[in-house]
């Protein structure tokens, strides 16, 4: 245990330093030394984006990024993404348009579409396919999951 | 858009679409899933597993890894209670071999596929017990892996148990071969009935193994006190089969057991039988810790309970006029390693929709060497309905009739006795065909080379059984709704909208919430359709009780006989006096002047075998030279009785549906010739994305379910049957070919268009 490193990052807009095993993923760190469990695990192998985040600005899997990456950078996860209280407007159209079943997807796709819209504010629907083909729903159908962030643009556009 | 045809306006509650309570905490990360969960001085348990599809465990040496550092404990099938293998009927919760089920957890003496646990180890954290688990040394003797049906049930096959029990999902099965069990249904003759038929098809097709895909993999936390209290955190469909089933593999009593349901990141069925629960348990016994123990995916893939791969023949004969009269059906679905896989379900999905005079239906339950098949999302159904709605199809071909007109002819209706003997309960079927007929989609032109449409319509049954739930009316008129059913995906709301309804308030008065095995009455698991339907039926009964509790309050206020309080809409009022009222929130207020708390709670057991319906349209393109299938368009028109929250109800419809799509063209376990399974990980067993699906059509039909008080259907399961056949039938349409192997991959796509130009070359 004495091959710990210590890390600082911006983990949501705040100041956070942590320990780490050079062999634990910025996915484990999350979760089980920080407790930020909102971040899910599906497959820990890059191919279900349940553990979707945005470290500076790039969308990635955070099973596949070593956590002693993460050294200086900023790191935004699913709990970061209501302001103040104040729910995004994906958040509110996945709440109103049931862009979720079980919910064990959807930290990972608010993420994902979070880095679209961030991208590109109004994506057409096959653009809004394309972004999110990274990660799996196994409840939905996809259907009212592509609804509620063609919905969240609509939003971000009035306001 | 996509909004259902309601023509029912009674309602207040019931067919209005509010947020769900549970939502909030789903978009903002804060909800508690089975691997959020943490307590102190938990320990990591992880489970060694056998390389090979069948061998004899000759020995283990485990001295390695419980030598490491940090490894507290170390598991092996000697450390587990030896249980006798023999059905045992626990009534609602249905017949199971619980020698069997403990053997599945943990291996003794043999392994029966790759993937089957053998030893565990309990470390201060996951790496060190990964690391400890490989250390583990296994000394196996190899045994010939059986890994088809057909080869299971060849006169040659090796014995995979030496003394087979056959086994029980629903009805049991008789013992018919060594590998293989036999469930036979069927009426008429069907001697006379070949006889009679102007057109005789016979047909062969196969499926390969798939799985429920849940993106949550299996994860529990077990703690064993020093009182051999055992308490379970984990995400199941069913916290009082998990007690139950745990109760007797550990051998404690079941009144021991707490199980305590967190939020489920999905399941189909494939989370309502135990796995890790009872190695964690152990692991628990032996450390004094809390242990959790989350599979990682692969072992999701090799070792929980995926489908059926299945063989099917079929002879159907039908009269010139497209009336059938003779149907021999011969159904051989895995088993997996133990006894008991869904051939029930298949049998009674594979022709309960039409009426054929003359029919006979062999069964089989067969052992291969792969995990034991579990149930998932209308079990049996898709692999029966690939064979049996494609030969629907090419006699409607061969007869020239239209596909609806073809099974508006042999349409069952209510009442019409269906194979296993009961006869269909209401529901509207005829409108069903009728919808589909005028719909803009099935009269919509379909130009372009190599396109086609496809029909395939799925007649399957909800579950009631055994439901609980209490309805507490608190002191400021707000509802406390709690039941034993787990919340999938949505019943948390669809459950308090009946209670409202009923109760007459709004819905943002009740707060539902799925309870543990200490706080409620017995339930059977969240499955088969029965949710919404039979727990909301039974919450409609608690809330009928405490609304006459209520009457009697407001009769003791108003000194009247509790005859003369009536209630509508929440408000109470003296019938001899209808000035005098009080509203629901008032009555609450006075509950402590008025004899206590007002609360009831019920343990129903809402009628089973309730029909639902559906059928559905796709239009294809195919892509001649690669063989690969683009969905171009797709509609479901299913009959749910009524819909309680219509946006969850399409929900389920289009994401039964893109699991129909995704196991018709994609998704198939793939076996080496040793047994060992070759594809466990999400990129190479390819569930559907984003990109493979466009937008999914739904028309909600709502013929009423006289067992339920607003006509509610369980709409959870159906839509995932038609998909594979509507897909193959739309290929045929397309391209003139058969594919009558499951999943449609375009190699097979492919083969099947050369071998038609060949063919056609050779003819010319």
């Amino acid at each position: 245990m004495g091959n710990k490193s210590h890390i600082t990052a911006t983990i949501n807009g705040e100041a956070r330093d942590f320990l780490c095993e050079p062999r634990q993923s910025l996915l484990e760190v999350l979760r089980d030394v920080l407790y930020l469990t909102g971040t899910k695990e599906g497959c820990n192998d890059g191919n279900c984006g349940a553990c979707s985040v945005i470290v500076d600005g790039v969308l990635l899997d955070a099973c596949c990024m070593l956590a002693v990456e993460t050294e200086g950078s900023s790191i935004e996860t699913i709990e970061g993404l209501a302001k103040e209280g104040e729910l995004h407007p994906l958040q509110s159209a996945f709440l109103e348009e049931t862009g979720m079943q079980c919910g064990i997807c959807t930290p990972g796709f608010l993420m994902s579409a979070k880095a679209l819209l961030d991208k590109n504010p109004s994506p057409n629907e096959q653009q809004v396919r394309h972004w999110l083909a990274g990660n799996l729903c196994r409840c939905t159908g996809y259907d009212k999951l592509v609804r509620s962030v063609m919905k969240a643009a609509d939003t971000l556009a009035e306001a | 858009m996509n909004k259902p045809e309601t023509t029912n306006n009674e309602f207040n509650v019931v067919g209005t679409t509010p947020i769900r309570p549970d939502g909030l905490d789903k978009v903002t990360g804060r909800a508690v899933f089975a691997d959020d969960f943490h307590l102190p001085n938990m320990l990591h348990g992880k489970i060694l597993r056998s390389p090979h599809a069948h061998a004899r465990i000759k020995s283990i040496d485990a001295s390695a890894a419980a030598a490491l550092p940090g490894v507290r404990a170390v598991v092996t099938g000697a450390d587990f209670p030896v249980i006798e293998h023999k059905l045992i009927n626990q009534g609602a919760a249905g017949m199971i071999n619980i020698g069997e089920l403990a053997d599945n957890c943990m291996a003794k003496g043999k392994v029966f596929y790759d993937g089957h646990a053998l030893a565990a180890v309990a470390a201060d954290n996951p790496h060190v017990a990964e690391e400890a688990v490989k250390l583990i040394k296994v000394d196996y003797e190899l045994l010939p892996p059986v890994m088809d049906v057909r080869s299971a049930m060849a006169e040659d096959a090796p014995v995979i148990h030496e003394n087979l029990q056959p086994g029980a999902f629903i009805v049991p099965a008789e013992k018919f071969l060594p590998n293989a069990g036999r469930t036979q249904f069927g009426n008429g003759d069907t001697e006379q009935g070949f006889a009679e038929a102007d057109l005789i098809l016979e047909r062969e097709y196969t499926a390969e193994t798939i799985h429920q895909g849940y993106i949550e993999s299996h994860v529990t936390t077990v703690n064993w006190d020093s009182n051999d209290y055992v308490t379970v955190w984990t995400a199941t469909q069913g916290q009082f089969g998990l007690r139950d089933h745990l109760a007797d593999v550990i051998q404690v009593p079941i009144g021991n057991i707490n199980v305590i349901p967190l939020e489920i990141g999905g399941g189909f069925g494939g989370k309502e039988r135990i796995y890790i629960d009872p190695v964690a348990a152990m692991l628990s016994k032996k450390t004094g810790c809390p242990v959790k123990v989350a599979m990682r995916r692969d072992e999701v893939f090799r070792a929980t309970g995926p489908s059926s791969g299945t063989y099917i023949k079929l002879k159907f004969g039908v009269k010139k006029d497209g009336a059938l009269v003779a149907a021999d059906l011969h159904l051989a679905y895995e088993a997996g390693a133990y006894a008991g896989g869904p051939i029930f379900l298949g049998i009674l999905s594979s022709t309960s929709r039409y009426n054929i005079p003359h029919i006979r239906i062999n069964g089989f339950d067969v052992i291969v060497n792969k995990p034991t098949m579990r149930p998932y999302r209308a079990p049996g159904a898709p692999q029966a309905l690939f064979a049996v709605e494609q030969m629907i199809d090419e006699l409607a071909t061969e007869l020239d009739m239209d596909p609806i007109d073809f099974r508006m002819k042999n349409l069952a209706k209510t009442g019409d006795r269906l194979v296993p003997g009961f006869p269909l309960a209401p529901i509207d079927t005829v409108n069903l065909m009728e919808t589909v007929k005028a719909h803009p989609h099935y009269n919509a032109p379909l130009d372009g080379l190599n396109r086609g449409r496809g029909l395939a319509y799925s007649l399957w049954f909800n579950l009631g059984e055994t439901s609980s739930a209490r309805i507490q009316v608190n002191l400021d008129g707000s509802v406390t709704l709690t039941t034993a059913s787990p919340d999938l995906s949505g019943t948390r709301i669809s459950l308090a909208m009946q209670a409202a309804e009923a109760l007459g308030i709004a819905v943002e008065q009740v707060s539902p919430a799925v309870c543990d095995t200490q706080s409620i009455g017995f339930a059977i698991p969240s499955v088969g359709s029965r949710t919404t339907y039979g727990t909301g039926a039974v919450v409609c009964e608690v809330a009928e009780e405490i609304l006459g509790q209520m009457r009697a309050r407001a009769a003791l206020l108003w000194e009247i006989d509790t005859g003369q309080v009536a209630v509508e809409r929440g408000i109470f009022s003296n019938t001899a006096d209808p000035e005098q009222t009080l509203s629901f929130n008032q009555l609450a207020g006075r509950m402590f002047e008025t004899g206590g708390p007002i609360s009831y709670h019920k343990t129903g057991n809402p009628q089973s075998f309730i029909p639902g319906i559906a059928a559905h349209l796709v239009d294809i393109e195919v892509d001649p030279d690669t063989g690969k299938v683009d969905i171009l368009r797709y509609t479901i028109f299913q009959d749910v009785g009524k819909a309680v929250h219509p946006d969850y109800v399409e929900g389920q419809m289009q994401g039964a549906a893109v699991q129909g799509i995704g196991m018709a063209l994609n998704e198939e376990y793939f076996y080496d010739d040793e047994g060992h399974l070759k594809n466990a990980s999400l990129l190479d067993y390819r569930l559907p994305t984003t990109l493979d699906i466009p937008m999914i059509e739904t028309v909600i039909l709502e013929s009423p379910n006289p067992a339920h008080p607003f006509g509610v259907r369980g709409c959870g399961e159906i839509s995932i049957a038609p998909p594979p056949a509507a897909i193959a039938n739309a290929i045929y349409d397309a391209v003139g070919v058969r594919i009558n192997s499951m999943p449609m991959a375009p190699h097979k796509v492919c083969a099947a268009i050369n071998a038609k130009k060949i063919a056609a070359a050779a003819a010319a």
